[in-house]
């Protein structure tokens, strides 16, 4: 054998272990998914093709078109991210003392399982929990509020559970992007007599244009595919009003194994979240001059 | 423009300390607000778990536990098999750590080191794997792990989450770093590349290994959704499903409840708590 081919022969053995479990487990269900999508499958017996049934099926189910609306209207949580975030990342953004604490702080909600996060704000939001005391003794509210047993909140209280757990996160990221900016054009424009204000939308919030759009895509990407606080705290209800697109294909998938359906569900999500990356691309990219 | 009065020089910089003194109580009343946010919700778990006696929820909510004692916690032990949840998700994440560092460093190796036809293509593909829809993936992955008789097993829930893009990068910048004089002077003395890559380039990443350590150990601690498919009997769930069981089946037992959750993300906290830089990273290079 020659040098080369021994060469190439060793690169791809390092390489074999990687390749097929990616082979397995990130290409194949892309491949096998959409096949399965149109078809019948419920685990046991072999596929059954049955072309374009299931989105028939899809597009005619109620719960499925809610599901859809919820997982688009659960896009709110990207600006409120991006905001919170980037005052979080500002404010951390020093030496001050204790700093380190705060940032620490921020960070927790992010290094604990989804499912405590879900445990924990279920007992804040309970009628006589936590959260309604607080407006209560504030004198916000009067009544307590239904935080997850009214239909028409429920949604927005999962939705807050979400910015809550993914703040510092993207506190991080913004902390990144804010320290690639450098010093001296801040001083120059204190020297220049711009304020705080206009420093920060003039040359901040510009400079972290690459970073702003890396979060937004994976934060909108995040929020349309957000399926498992809702698994962990509501299970769609009250009254299936936060059943989301993908806790849509979990259910029919994993617990009713109903594949056709859910592999379905997860196509159009899948198509739609192609469309959201490419929207971001396209209107957030800083323009090359 | 606004004509000021010239102020003696003092009083100046006494002014400007005052506004920076305000400004400074501002930035930390901030601060703490949202510290309030994000923390509380922990310490009322752990306030609740502690406390013995007296009402669960109290108006306003309470700070500090009543007739603070560990019975809830000894509630929990009794009431589910927590040593057996314990097991398993250190089983999980230890087998999910040494199986991620041996399979994206080994994927690393050639894509940083070696020349060999096809290695764009392969790089390529990794990196197509961070735009596959990727939280779609578990229920073709169910359906995979069925049918390769890995339902209800620790492989089941290990095997698919060890190649990861993110993991195989932060080893190939790693052994990038490695100078090429130390390589070419191995192969000169013979060394095969397995040689390279053991003796060389592993050690020489250790920082790199360690962070890909601790970022894989508390994602393998905490993931929930994927364990929870696959593993059908309770005595196999990791902690994070267990917990679930527990405010499931005794969601009247708030307390109790409170100290599953506790015990939950107790270790990982700790584990968090020492290694903070690794997540917390990005501030400690420009602020120095």
């Amino acid at each position: 054998m020659s040098a080369s081919k021994k060469n190439t022969l060793q690169a791809w053995l390092f390489l074999a272990p990687a390749l097929l479990l990616l082979l397995a487990f990130s290409f194949w269900p892309v491949g096998f998914g959409s096949y399965l999508a149109f078809t019948q499958y419920n685990l046991i017996d072999a596929p059954v093709w049955v072309g374009l049934d299931n989105f028939r099926e899809l597009f005619e189910d109620e719960l499925f078109i809610s599901a859809l609306q919820n997982s688009a209207l659960y896009l709110l949580v990207v600006p409120a991210i991006q905001v919170l975030a980037i005052l979080l990342a500002v404010l951390v953004n020093n030496q001050l003392p204790g700093i380190k604490f705060y940032r620490a702080a921020y960070y927790l909600p992010v290094v604990t399982t989804v499912s405590v996060i879900g445990v924990i704000w279920n007992f804040m939001y309970t009628d006589d929990g936590a959260l309604n005391a607080v407006l209560r003794w504030l004198h916000v509210i009067n009544e307590p509020i239904g935080w997850l047993s009214d239909d028409r909140i429920a949604l927005f209280s999962v939705m807050f559970v979400t910015i809550w757990r993914g703040l510092g996160w993207y506190m991080v990221l913004y902390l990144a992007g804010l320290q690639s900016v450098p010093q001296d054009v801040y001083e120059a424009a204190v020297l220049d007599g711009a304020n705080a204000w206009q420093r920060f939308w003039k040359i901040t919030v510009p400079l972290l244009m690459p970073t702003i759009l890396l979060c937004s895509v994976m934060s909108m990407l995040a929020a349309v595919k957000c399926f498992e606080e809702v698994q962990i705290m509501t299970k769609g209800g009250p009254m299936q009003s936060t059943y989301t697109a993908l806790f849509y294909a979990y259910e029919f998938g994993i617990k009713s194994l109903n594949f056709g359906r859910a592999l379905a569900a997860s196509l159009v999500m899948s198509v739609f979240c192609v469309a959201l990356a490419w929207l971001n691309f396209r209107y957030l990219q800083p323009r090359k001059k | 423009m606004e004509k000021t009065l010239p102020m003696p020089r003092a009083a100046t910089a006494k002014k400007i300390n005052m506004n920076k003194l305000a400004n400074r109580t501002l930035h930390y009343l901030v601060l703490t607000l949202l510290a309030v946010i994000t923390v509380y919700p922990f310490w009322w778990t752990l306030v609740t778990a502690l406390s013995t006696s007296g009402d669960v929820f109290t108006y306003p909510p309470r700070m500090w536990p009543e007739n603070p004692g560990l019975d809830n916690f000894v509630e929990v032990f009794k009431t589910i098999d927590v040593i057996a949840f314990y097991k398993n998700s250190i089983i999980i994440s230890v087998l999910t750590v040494a199986g991620t560092l041996i399979v994206c460093s080994m994927a690393a190796y050639p894509l940083a080191r070696m020349q060999f036809p096809g290695r764009n293509i392969v790089f390529g593909a990794i990196l197509a794997t961070m735009i596959l829809p990727s939280e779609v993936n578990f229920l073709v992955n169910f359906i995979t792990v069925s049918k390769l008789g890995m339902g209800d097993t620790y492989t089941g829930v290990i095997l698919p989450g060890l190649a990861g893009a993110v993991g195989i990068f932060l080893m190939k910048q790693a052994f990038e770093a490695v100078p090429n004089d130390l390589v070419d002077a191995a192969r000169v003395d013979g060394a095969t590349e397995w040689q390279i890559f053991w003796h060389i380039m592993l050690p020489l990443a250790r920082p790199a290994l360690a962070a890909l350590t601790i970022l894989t150990l508390v994602a393998a601690w905490n993931q929930y959704i994927w364990p929870s498919i696959v593993m059908a009997s309770p005595d196999k769930f990791p902690l994070s499903v267990g917990v679930l069981y527990l405010s499931g089946a005794f969601s009247f037992k708030i307390r109790v409840v409170a100290a599953g959750a506790v015990l939950t993300v107790l270790p990982i906290l700790i584990v968090f708590l020492f290694t903070q830089r690794y997540f917390l990273r990005g501030f400690d290079g420009a602020v120095k």
